[in-house]
């Protein structure tokens, strides 16, 4: 399906930041907003919801420690229990390294696997982009558009709030 | 909005715009590789091939091809090992514990220094793998069910606490790493002119577009992977230095070893990050980024965990004659008075005075003594490990079996050739990969620039014009007022 955007192009983070809330103010609903790097305070003003991701964080994390005490218990405590340097078969203290590490494992690899997932972020042959400057220097806020949009008035809002170009394209894919 | 400091040295020098850095970054990536990166390539493989030799011989002739003896079982594997793994350290230092303070000069030179991590603990997982004589039997280090019983891995033993902990170190570090390149692979994708190019910087960055939900996210994940890789770098040394804690050798059986160990892994790493940070700047032209600033600072670092090891070795001391324990006292006063007194006095002296020289305002901003000194360091670090490991197993216990340690030719080949792969992985790193966080770079592009653009009113037409002022980055003229 093809999408047609509004592209607005603004050159600073600060104008954008700005520019972000007023054109909301304004009753236009932004598509995305696309920077080369993250900005502070843009979540806010775009209404992204905090991640959840450190919950998922903190339950990988349990989920790894929890295996390796399962783990060190059962192999040494109960299917074959042997006496190691005169202690106990179930000697907690020497397990501590183990499920450290196991947690920090577990936590890091899931927390991460989650973020490429819900983020849709894999290995692409090839990557459409609305602006291939917005990973440079330019911050593009991308507004959806059809037949209905009227043009003159969108552009007249991005250029008040700072927009130094405004563009428009077509993604078939996006 | 961040508060910019009129005191504060700048962080990246040379009025740098937002596209700047991007073109000094992608210039070494896009450009056909020069003259002295082949050589240096041609010297790193010339060290590999050392490399490959000399596992070729320990593998088919076995480990009798080193030096090793009934008494000293362990000697230049287990140093190396050690110094390898240490100098990692710093690297995560760096990108994480760094991170959490809030320390953002670290932006320019965390790529690197993970990349450094990264390489480093591949050079150290050499050791031990090889140690092993027989490395196709590696699995048996992880908890599987012995093919003749069911006898499982001993998790009481501090070797496999190593195991768990190398691997979890590498792989999260790669992790880290990898994640935070994505968005500079966007970069030099979305600036891409060759077909190969294109699909290959495509494929490596995961289809990233820079939106700014997945920003919030990247920076949520950064967050928490620096919060978790803190206390993980901490637990990888104590865990090496537990190898050797944990025995009964006079000399390793000490409780100061976790903090010891660690303080002399940051300071031997913060030496081979100013090692090669050194080299990069100059031959990548990254003089604004990697700033005199930059250098100053880690040396400052490097002479603190300097002092702890200095501490650590006169406490070490002491504690050895306090406790009067005859074996302990004697290890001590052999490492220092015996057939092995040079190699700890090339530890005193590298690793305790040459720091010191760091307290003069000179030294610290100096290019070349600094260079010296942490060429210094390394050596001095690599002594530290021979004389913790070889002097305490060459004499304990029993008089009768105390012997001397020689390395043979293929211990050496083992030791340079890993130089050789690291150098081979880090000049591969630095032509093929952004050598600089570019991303992270211009976040704190502004936080430098004394008279940055402010923005104060939410009414555009009272917007401070944004590119009025000297060095501010976003200097592009901004032609919003031209409708008023």
């Amino acid at each position: 399906m093809t999408k047609r955007f509004a592209l607005g192009i603004f050159e600073d983070e600060d104008v954008l930041l700005h520019a972000v809330e007023n054109v909301r103010e304004a009753g236009v609903k932004i598509y995305e907003v696309f920077t080369p790097f993250p900005i502070h305070g843009i979540d806010d003003a775009m209404g992204i919801e905090r991640s959840r991701l450190p919950i998922a964080a903190f339950f990988f994390g349990l989920t790894g420690l929890s295996f390796a005490l399962w783990m060190q218990i059962y192999m040494l405590g109960f299917d074959w229990p042997m006496i190691i340097g005169g202690k106990p078969h179930i000697a907690l203290p020497a397990f501590i390294p183990v499920s450290f590490e196991l947690t920090v494992l577990f936590c890091c690899h899931g927390m991460v696997i989650t973020f490429y997932t819900i983020s849709k972020l894999y290995p692409r042959w090839k990557t459409p982009v609305l602006d291939v400057r917005s990973t440079d220097d330019k911050f593009v806020m991308a507004i959806e558009v059809n037949e209905n949009t009227d043009m003159t008035k969108l552009t007249q809002i991005l250029r008040d709030n700072g927009a130094s170009e405004v563009n428009q394209k077509e993604m078939s894919k996006f | 909005m961040q508060h910019v400091s009129p005191v504060r040295e700048p962080l990246v020098t040379g009025g740098k715009t937002y596209h700047d850095v991007t073109q000094d970054v992608c210039r070494q990536v896009e450009a056909a590789p020069n003259i002295r990166w082949m050589a240096a390539l041609s010297v790193a493989l010339l060290l590999l091939g050392v490399f490959f030799y000399s596992v070729y011989r320990t593998l088919w002739y076995g480990i009798g091809e080193w030096g090793l003896n009934k008494t000293i079982g362990w000697a230049w594997d287990i140093t190396n090992f050690v110094w390898w793994v240490g100098i990692g350290h710093a690297g995560t230092l760096i990108s994480a514990v760094l991170l959490l303070f809030r320390q953002k000069w670290r932006t320019s030179i965390n790529r690197a220094a993970e990349a450094m991590t990264i390489f480093a603990v591949i050079c150290a997982a050499m050791f031990p793998v090889l140690h092993m004589g027989r490395p196709w039997l590696a699995f048996y280090v992880f908890p599987l069910q012995n093919t003749l019983g069911s006898l499982w891995a001993n998790f009481n033993s501090p070797l496999l606490w190593d195991v768990f902990a190398i691997s979890t170190y590498f792989s999260v570090s790669l992790v880290f790493w990898y994640t935070g390149l994505v968005p500079d692979f966007a970069t030099i994708r979305d600036r891409a002119k060759g077909p190969i190019a294109k699909v290959a910087y495509s494929l490596l960055s995961m289809g990233w577009k820079g939106s700014a939900k997945h920003w919030s996210r990247y920076e949520t994940v950064s967050l928490i992977l620096a919060g978790v890789s803190t206390p993980l770098v901490l637990s990888v040394h104590t865990i090496v230095s537990m190898d050797f804690a944990t025995s009964v050798v006079p000399g390793w059986h000490t409780t100061i070893f976790p903090p010891y160990f660690v303080a002399g892994a940051i300071f031997s790493g913060f030496a081979m990050v100013l090692t090669l940070m050194l080299i990069t700047r100059v031959v990548f032209k990254l003089e604004d980024y990697i700033t005199i600033e930059h250098i100053a600072l880690m040396n400052k670092i490097m002479m603190v965990t300097g002092s702890i090891v200095g501490v650590a070795y006169i406490t070490e001391f002491f504690i050895a004659w306090y406790s009067q324990v005859e074996f302990e006292s004697y290890a001590f006063i052999n490492r220092a008075t015996g057939p092995y007194w040079w190699a700890y006095a090339m530890m005193m002296t590298c690793n305790v005075i040459t720091p010191q020289l760091v307290w003069f305002r000179r030294v610290r901003y100096s290019i070349p003594l600094t260079f010296i000194l942490s060429i210094i360091v390394n050596i001095g670090m690599w002594f530290e490990r021979f004389v913790i490991i070889v002097t305490s197993l060459h004499r304990d216990y029993l008089p009768s079996s105390w012997a001397m340690f020689s390395p043979t030719i293929i211990d050496v080949g083992i030791y340079v050739g890993t130089i050789g792969l690291f150098f081979t992985l880090f000049l591969l790193f630095a032509k093929f990969f952004p050598v600089i966080n570019m991303a992270e770079v211009k976040a704190v592009l502004k936080y430098t620039v004394d008279n940055g653009p402010t923005y104060t009113g939410h009414d555009p037409h009272h917007v401070t014009h944004p590119a009025t002022t000297h060095g501010v980055p976003a200097s592009a003229p901004v032609n919003y007022d031209k409708h008023d």
